[in-house]
This record gives C-alpha cells, structure tokens and sequence, in this order.
C-alpha cells in the first residue's frame, strides 16, 4: 500500500530555532495518526508546513505520492486536505449553517455565483446540514458562531474542513479547552466521522487518555525531532518517551 | 429556518420593496418644485453610491478611501462627451464610463490589494487625489475648477419629472442588484473575507481575487451613480473627484451602519435631508451638521438601522415576554 501523506526528511528552522529536524514518517490510508509532544515541540509548526502555510527548508512532502512543497493552500486544499486549527477559525458573525455553507459552496465551486441567495442553494445547504446533524450541532444551526461555547465552536471548525470533503483530515488539539464531558463526546464523534466520511486522521493532541484511545500509530515530536513513533502500547512502554514526555502527563 | 419564516421573510422582503418604490415614486406628485426633486434625485443617487461602497467596506472589510474617483469618472464620462459631442451621445457616454472604470479598477484593483489594512486605504486615497490633480489641472478639457454646464439630456430625460423617475429606476435596480449579490454566496464568501481570510484560503478560495472583484464591482455601481448626477442639474463639477466626497459616503455608511444593507442607503437620506434642511435655515450649516451627526453616532453606535432593530427587537421581547426572536438581530448581513 502506498501512503497517503509522506514526510521525507522535512527540516525547518526560524533563525536559531530548530523547528522540524530531519523529519521523515508516512501515514497510510485509513490510519488514525497521533502526533505528541511538549509545548513548543513543532507540532503546530509541521501542519503548517503540510498545509503550505510555511515553507520547509528542505525536504519533501508528499500527498498522494505529490510534492506538496511550494503550493498554495489554495492549491493544497483542493486536492483533499482539509484542516482544523488549534484556535477554532470560524466565521464569527456568520451563523453556524451558514459558516459550513460556505465551505460547501466552495466545495462545489459556486462562490462566484451572485445571484440566487444562498440559502436557496439546495445542494450546498443540505450537504451543510447534514454535517451538522453528524457534529451534533443541528439545534446551533441558526445561531451566529461566536455565541457558541468553545469546544463547540471546535467542532464547527471541524465541520467546515468536512464540507470540503477532505481525503485526509488535520486536527490540531480537537478537544483543547473543552470539558472532560466535552472531550468525551468529541473523542466519539472523531471516531463516528472518520468511519462516516471515510477519512484518514492526523491529530495534535495533550489529552494522552484520547490519543490511546483511537489512535493506530503515535509519534512523539521533541524539539522537532521524531523521538519515537510505533503503536499505542509501543509508545507508553518507551522507556525514553515515557522519561521526557509522559512521565509529567501520566 | 423553518417553512413559515422562509415565507415571512420573503412577504417582508415584498412590503419593504413595495413601501420603498411606492414612497420614491410619490416625490413628483407630492413635490412640485424642481428644487425639491433635485434634492430627491441627490438622496436616491447618493444613496446608491454609499450602497456600492459599502460592499466593499462593510462586507467585506476594505475601507477605501478612494471611491470618489469612479464617481467622477461616471460625472465626466456623461459631461464630456455631452459637451464635446451632444447630447445624442448620452447613453453611449454611459457605456463608455461603466467600461473605463471597468478598465481602470481592474488595473488599479491589482495594485490597491497588494497592499492591506491602512496602506490600501492610503493608496485608494492617493489615486483618487491623483485623479482629481488631474481634471483639475486639464483646464482647457475639463474645464478645470469651473466644472463642466449646460449637459443636456437627450428626449424624454429633459423633462425633470422624466428624469427623476429614470434615476429613480436606475437606483432601485441597482441597489436590488446589489442587494441579492450581498447575500448570494459571492456576498457570504466577501463576508468570510471580512471576518477570516485566513480561513477562506483553506477553502480552496483566493483572498485577493474575491477583493479584486467586489473593487470592481463597487466601482461600477459608483461610476453610474456618478453618472446619473451629472443629469440632475445639468453640471458636473471636479469636487465629484474630491477626497471629501469619498469621506462623504463613509461618514453616511457610519451613521446608517455598516453592517446592514440599508445602513449606508439610510445615512445617505438622512444626511442629505438635513443638510438640505439645515443648509437652508443658517450659513453655520457645517458646524451643525457635524454635531447632529456626532450625536447620532454616539447615541446609535450600531448605525441608525442597528439602532432602530435594537429598539424594535426590546419592543417586540416586552410583548411577547421572554420568548427570544433572534431573525432581526443578525450582527452581520447574515439573514
Ligand atoms: N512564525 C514563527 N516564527 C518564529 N518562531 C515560531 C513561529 N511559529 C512558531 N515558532 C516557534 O516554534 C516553536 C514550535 O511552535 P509550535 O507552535 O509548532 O509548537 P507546538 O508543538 O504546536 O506547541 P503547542 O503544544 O504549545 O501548540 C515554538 O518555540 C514557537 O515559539
Ligand atoms: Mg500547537
């Protein structure tokens, strides 16, 4: 099987800092990757390389055996990358259906249409509605996104990199700030979309009882550089990353 | 939005279109005096002008303080080619102005939003002064300081009444036009450019191409209303290129609020009306202008029509109790 995303020697570095070092890993279709590690680690920082935000010093990333580097986001997204970020990015004064409405309506490319108003846009609004009954935000439809709670405006964030109908999803810290009962839920409905839109995952996570939950494979970042990657148990028996990482966590 | 709201809105929608047109095409019968039509024609004109400005500061975000210069091109374009060819040309000169600034703000588009923030404002700022520099300067073809007279308007159109209802229909079309593009998903992806343009990105969509386009299409709805002024006393004058005249349609977006359609249109009655009123009554006209309008921006800070909604909306959860309706509320132009 070939893989889906594939990071060959990746280096990056701002001035001084080491930021991503010789990174090299591959995720497979269907997998569920964990991506762990300090704050300041260059978790983050490696999404926004993946995603053409930044760009690498060297290295390659390859999506779907094509070299990601030196694309447009823009160009990135298109061939099925979707992404949610660590601080929710929402429309804030747009109401929730409306904020995955338009990412529908990018999806389909009718953002140039000037006409017909949105709503009555069929194809768009039910693809819209449909991600927010599978997110469990139905009843949130018609309120505008900043009134929502944190972890739900996560959530939103989510569902708008699902109107786009991505190949493979990156998650960065899905239930950062949320409550334990919120963390919960979304642990739930992570799995439940990613069996419903047949998704291959790459998440950023603290929450150390969630990444041993549904990931298959787990990679410790430390200062940008790969310390240890291998399965759930793999990773809580390393003895190193247990000493520099999970030892404070656990 | 369930079935019954869709229809409600819809009939509200109705009503409001029909008391707008009803309330304009009232003016000639109700107002006799040529002088109280110009005064209509200037509302309605300048109306559309904040209107098209306002989809690009308001939706989506880009303060320009330039659009006077597509306002003047649309007053010249009529003006010039009346005065220099006759008035038979009148409806090609129109053409020729929507299709110079179609030119010119495409140019100066891709230039303008290389820059953001404070820059492009100075920029559209800059070009519009540049603009006016020169029609000022160009004495001998523009008639410099003196402003162009006597454009007249070909058959019907030189009957005031005739040309007042023309500028009337002109105006609601456009603003219609203009009103259905706000909230087309063209209007909702202009909206999400405001807010997070970072986001727009990451839907596989081009910030600066959305900008680019909602510049071009401000400045041609700028460019007619420009054009239909030149008609409404028979001159034009370079002030139309002024930079006072871009801050005017601010200072009536801002007052109206920004964040609803009808905000800049409303403003730009209201601003129209009083210094017609005020104007009339005392020579300190400017002075009393601007402390109306300062009393009105403090005491409405969301816009006379934000303000207006709010009270309807207290009104309205007073008499229904706690039951919360939220349809009118929309901090956005989201509804
Ligand atoms: N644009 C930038 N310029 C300079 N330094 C940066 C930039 N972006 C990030 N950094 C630095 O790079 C390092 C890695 O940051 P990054 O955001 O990737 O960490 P992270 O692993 O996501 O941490 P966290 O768990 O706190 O989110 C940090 O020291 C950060 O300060
Ligand atoms: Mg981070």
């Amino acid at each position: 099987m070939t893989p889906l995303l594939q990071l060959d020697s990746v280096n990056k570095a701002f001035g001084g800092l080491k930021v991503t070092q010789h990174l090299s890993f591959s995720v497979f279709p269907g997998e569920i990757a964990a991506i762990i590690g300090p704050n300041g680690a260059g978790k983050t920082t490696l999404f926004n390389q993946i995603t053409g935000h930044l760009l690498p010093d060297s290295g390659r990333i390859l999506f779907k055996g094509e070299d990601l580097v030196g694309l447009t986001t823009q160009a990135i997204v298109k061939k099925g990358l979707g992404r949610a970020f660590q601080v929710a990015s929402i429309f804030p004064e747009e109401t929730v259906l409306d904020n995955i409405r338009l990412a529908a309506l990018a999806n389909l490319d009718h953002t140039r249409r000037f006409w017909r108003p949105s709503a009555e846009h069929r194809q768009a609004t039910e693809a819209a509605v449909a991600i927010l009954a599978s997110l469990g935000l139905e009843e949130q439809g018609g309120r505008l996104a900043f009134e929502l709670s944190h972890g739900d405006q996560k959530l939103l964030d989510i569902g708008i990199a699902l109107a786009l109908q991505p190949t493979l999803l990156l998650l960065d810290e899905p239930t950062a700030g949320m409550s334990p009962e919120e963390r919960q839920r979304t642990r739930r409905l992570i799995g439940e979309i990613r069996r419903e839109y047949d998704l291959t995952l790459v998440f950023i996570e603290h929450d150390m009882d969630m990444v041993f939950d549904i990931a298959h494979t787990v990679r410790v970042l430390q200062q940008g550089a790969l310390l240890a990657e291998g399965t759930p148990a793999e990773i809580q028996s390393n003895e190193e990353v247990v000493k520099a990482y999970l030892g404070e966590e656990l | 939005m369930g079935r019954s709201d869709m229809k409600s809105l819809c009939n509200g929608n109705m009503l409001g279109w029909g008391a707008l047109i009803l309330a304009f095409a009232l003016v000639p019968v109700l107002m006799t005096s040529q002088y109280q039509l110009n005064v209509a024609c200037n509302v309605l004109i300048w109306a559309l002008f904040a209107t098209s400005f306002n989809m690009l500061w308001g939706v989506t975000g880009m303060l320009s303080f330039g659009q006077a210069l597509y306002y003047g091109v649309g007053g010249y374009a009529i003006g010039l080619t009346v005065t220099y060819l006759g008035s038979q040309w009148y409806f090609a000169a129109f053409a020729a102005g929507l299709l110079f600034t179609l030119v010119l703000s495409f140019l100066l588009g891709l230039l303008v939003i290389r820059v953001g923030g404070v820059y492009y404002t100075m920029l559209t700022l800059a070009f519009g002064q540049l603009a006016w520099q020169i029609m000022f300067k160009l004495y001998d073809f523009t008639g410099g300081d003196d402003g162009l007279q006597g454009i007249t308007l070909p058959g019907l159109l030189a009957n005031k009444v005739y040309y007042y209802y023309f500028v009337m229909i002109l105006v609601l079309l456009a603003v219609w036009v203009l009103k259905r593009m706000a909230y087309s998903p063209f209007g909702l992806i202009l909206r999400g450019v405001r807010q997070n343009p970072n986001r727009v990105r990451f839907l596989g969509r081009r910030v600066r191409r959305n900008q680019l386009r909602v510049y071009i299409v401000a400045s041609l709805f700028a460019t007619v209303a420009g054009a239909l002024m030149a008609g409404v006393d028979g001159s034009v004058h370079t002030d139309m290129f002024f930079w006072t005249t871009s801050g005017e349609v601010i200072l009536m977006s801002v007052l109206g609020g920004i964040s609803h359609f009808f905000g800049p249109f409303c403003g730009a009655v209201v601003i129209i009306l009083i210094e017609d009123i005020v104007g009339a009554h005392t020579e300190y006209w400017s002075l009393l202008i601007g402390s109306i309008i300062m009393v009105m921006v403090i005491g409405f800070p969301r816009g006379l029509v934000g303000g207006a909604l709010d009270v309807a909306a207290k009104v309205r959860a007073t008499l229904q109790g706690a039951k919360h309706d939220d349809t009118t509320l929309t901090a956005g132009l989201g509804k």
